[in-house]
């Protein structure tokens, strides 16, 4: 099948890219994982259609694709905003305030854990430890991670955020 | 000669700061035009003074923290380059009582060491393990780790050796070295720690490993949400390769082995091993049936070893200072050091290595100095969101597996999460089972549909909701997770929901005579089961 490379142009991703990614991994044992990865960094997510360029170029079924995809949590199928906070909602941040952490920045984002705003600002996830278990409670931006975060640091780290 | 100061690169202490103070400590000595040398390193692990800055002085690393970026200027006046007075100023970072009185042998090195620099890792004692491995035949390396009764540091506790030499007496073309480092417990970050302080210890580890029972390549699994261990293991792995540590001749001998970091996508499950492996291959990560072991028939259906990242950061110290030093320190059957790590509400959280058969006590108390919130300690979980929670009175349990087993709980990866008296166990025991339900592979029906059923029941109990009857449904459903569950997942959920219930039962409503089927050892009572469904029927 023709991977529907017709609708794609649309969507801002060129599928040639989305192959060359795929071809360039795909001789290493257990090279979907790797691929999948390395699409998401470049896109931010994984895109219907990108499903069966990687099935076509890897030999394997899309639903197999599709499988591995929808089984991981970190694997998205829609373009994210752009800046992710992840908030820890484990044990360890629950004992230091993680609960009422998550609920103040639901407020202030007007987010629900998995939603992205409307402009495309933020995407809101839960994360279920950062290992920073010594410094609950944490979330991370991006790729940024802090510690002992109370509500008003929260803000801080967002305000922050807006003058870069 | 330029003035040489630490500044941790890990994680937690980047988390609190340490990346902007060392910038500012840069920024501060180009000011006064004074050079000095920053080395990032590992975390000590005394996180409450964390961001620690340390300044290597004649009389030793003098050690200051917490350090702010506010601070940095008073450090320089006060010529902390030269370990002057500060309020901040811990004194030499070694003869700091809370690490002093440690038993670092898994960690000997993490917070001194360049993690960057393999130099810095031959200077400090590393690399020698893997010297005198090469000196003995794989039996006798395996031999060797079997007298150490080192024991897996990932939470199962299986005997390395045993799991070494299955994999050793597997006959196949290929065979790999797995590592586990998709440290998923809450309240758990040695691992991190590790791979961020001296991941040349894990290499080494994974080396002697591959040397043991003929493997020629390794993988190291490791969660995404640990960026900062991705880099230091990325740039740790190229230096190897760099010096000859990796690669077809490994440190020269005939020798090949070779390591590859693949990288997790958030499912907690790939602690699992068989997810694991299923992972690495490229598929879901669903649990398999065992048997076939892994260490008979493994990654891509070959002989795999997997072990988790303190086991295997932990075989280099055993080859280098022999197998019966090792033995030597611990209690029973669990020889040796583990790694406890403090987390959740305590004043002094950190990484405390100690012989095994501590108390929960001199962990949480002694090193922990209590709870952050000044409140009194209500309860504890020892091993994670799978291990069970005990109550302030029961803070003279040892920290052994053995200790552990007998009191319903276990030990795990050495995570300990401390609650003060705001907790409600109710909702922690919810979380446990919600926690399963959206970490299930799915594969077996106890915990897919189990977990589910868990949360709603709780739900009920909470709401008092027919809570006799739900009771009776829960301790049913405990036991069905517990004895029909393919993997640890829904077979050890029980424990946070039935030791919440058996020590906290007013938090569901209940009393201690609605709990009597618990036994102490967590273990349901059946026997009591079919006289309270007698009477209830």
């Amino acid at each position: 099948m023709g991977a529907g490379q017709s609708a794609n142009g649309s969507a801002g991703w060129d599928p040639a890219e989305i192959a060359a990614i795929a071809v360039r991994l795909k001789n290493q044992p257990g090279a979907l994982m790797p691929v999948l990865h390395a699409v998401q960094e470049r896109l931010g997510y994984i895109p219907a259609d990108a499903v069966s360029i990687i099935a076509h170029t890897l030999n394997l079924s899309r639903a197999e694709v599709h499988g591995v995809i929808s089984f991981y949590h970190d694997f998205r199928t829609e373009p994210p905003g752009r800046t992710i906070i992840r908030v820890c909602r484990a044990e360890s941040c629950q004992a230091m305030g993680a609960t009422a952490l998550a609920e103040h920045i639901r407020r202030r984002l007007g987010l629900d854990f998995g939603a992205t705003s409307l402009g495309g600002e933020f995407t809101l996830g839960a994360v279920y430890c950062l290992g920073n278990c010594a410094c609950s409670p944490a979330i991370m931006v991006g790729d940024d991670i802090y510690g002992r975060v109370t509500p008003n640091r929260f803000d801080e780290i967002i305000v922050q955020l807006g003058k870069k | 000669m330029d003035a040489l100061v630490y500044v941790p690169r890990d994680a937690s202490a980047i988390s609190l700061g340490a990346d902007t103070v060392a910038g500012a400590i840069a920024a501060a000595a180009a000011r006064c035009g004074r050079p000095v040398k920053i080395v990032r390193n590992g975390s000590r692990g005394m996180y409450s003074h964390e961001p620690m800055v340390e300044a290597v002085t004649p009389s030793g690393r003098v050690a200051y923290g917490p350090v702010s970026t506010a601070d940095v200027g008073a450090l320089f006046e006060a010529d902390f380059l030269n370990g002057g007075a500060h309020r901040l100023r811990l004194g030499v970072a070694e003869n700091i009582p809370w690490l002093k009185s440690q038993t670092r042998l898994t960690f000997s090195r993490v917070g001194v060491i360049d993690p960057a620099s393999p130099d810095d890792y031959i200077a400090h004692e590393g690399h020698r393990g893997l010297d005198r491995a090469l000196t003995m035949a794989p039996d006798e390396i395996v031999a060797e780790l079997t007298k150490s009764e080192l024991r897996g540091r990932g939470g199962a506790g299986f005997p390395a050796g045993i799991k070494w030499k299955t994999a050793l007496d597997a006959r196949a073309d290929q065979k790999y070295i797995v590592c586990n480092a998709d440290e998923g417990d809450s309240g758990t970050f040695s691992d991190r720690m590790i791979m961020e302080g001296d991941p040349f210890a894990l290499i080494e580890g994974m080396t002697i490993a591959a040397l043991a029972v003929g493997a020629t390549r390794g993988y190291i699994y490791l969660r995404s949400e640990y960026p900062h261990a991705r880099r230091t293991l990325a740039t740790a792995l190229a230096a190897a390769h760099a010096k000859g540590w990796l690669g077809a001749k490994i440190s020269g001998s005939r020798n090949a082995f070779d390591i590859e970091l693949r990288i997790g996508a958030g499912a907690y499950i790939c602690g699992e091993e068989t997810a694991m492996l299923e992972s690495i291959e490229g598929k879901r990560g669903m649990v398999r049936y065992k048997p076939p072991i892994p260490a008979v028939e493994g990654l891509f259906g070959k002989p795999t070893i997997v072990n988790n990242v303190i086991t295997l950061a932990t075989v280099p110290v055993i080859f280098d200072r022999g197998a019966e030093s090792y033995a030597a320190t611990g209690t029973g059957k669990s020889r040796g050091t583990l790694p406890f790590q403090i987390a959740g509400n305590a004043k002094r959280p950190g990484l405390v290595e100690a012989p095994l058969g501590i108390t929960i006590r001199e962990i949480v108390d002694g090193y922990g100095g209590g709870t952050a919130s000044d409140r009194p300690i209500r309860a504890v979980q020892v091993g994670g969101p799978l291990g069970a929670y005990f109550p302030a009175s029961m803070l003279d349990t040892l920290l052994d597996y053995e200790s552990m087993a007998a009191h319903g709980g276990i030990l795990g990866h050495g995570g300990i999460v401390v609650f003060d008296d705001t907790v409600n166990m109710a909702q922690m025991a919810r979380y446990a089972m919600e926690f399963c339900a959206i970490e299930s592979c799915g594969k077996c029906t106890p915990c897919r549909i189990g977990s589910v059923r868990g949360t709603e029941v709780i739900d009920d109990i909470i709401a008092r909701r027919r809570s006799t009857e739900n009771l009776s449904l829960l301790r049913d459903l405990c036991d069905t997770m517990k004895l029909g569950s393919l993997c640890q997942l829904g077979g050890l959920v029980p424990l946070p929901v039935l030791s919440g219930l058996k020590y906290f039962p007013d938090d569901f409503g209940l009393t201690a005579a609605d709990v009597e089927f618990i036994g102490p050892d967590l273990a349901i009572n059946t026997a009591g089961a079919a006289k309270s469904d007698a009477i209830a029927g």
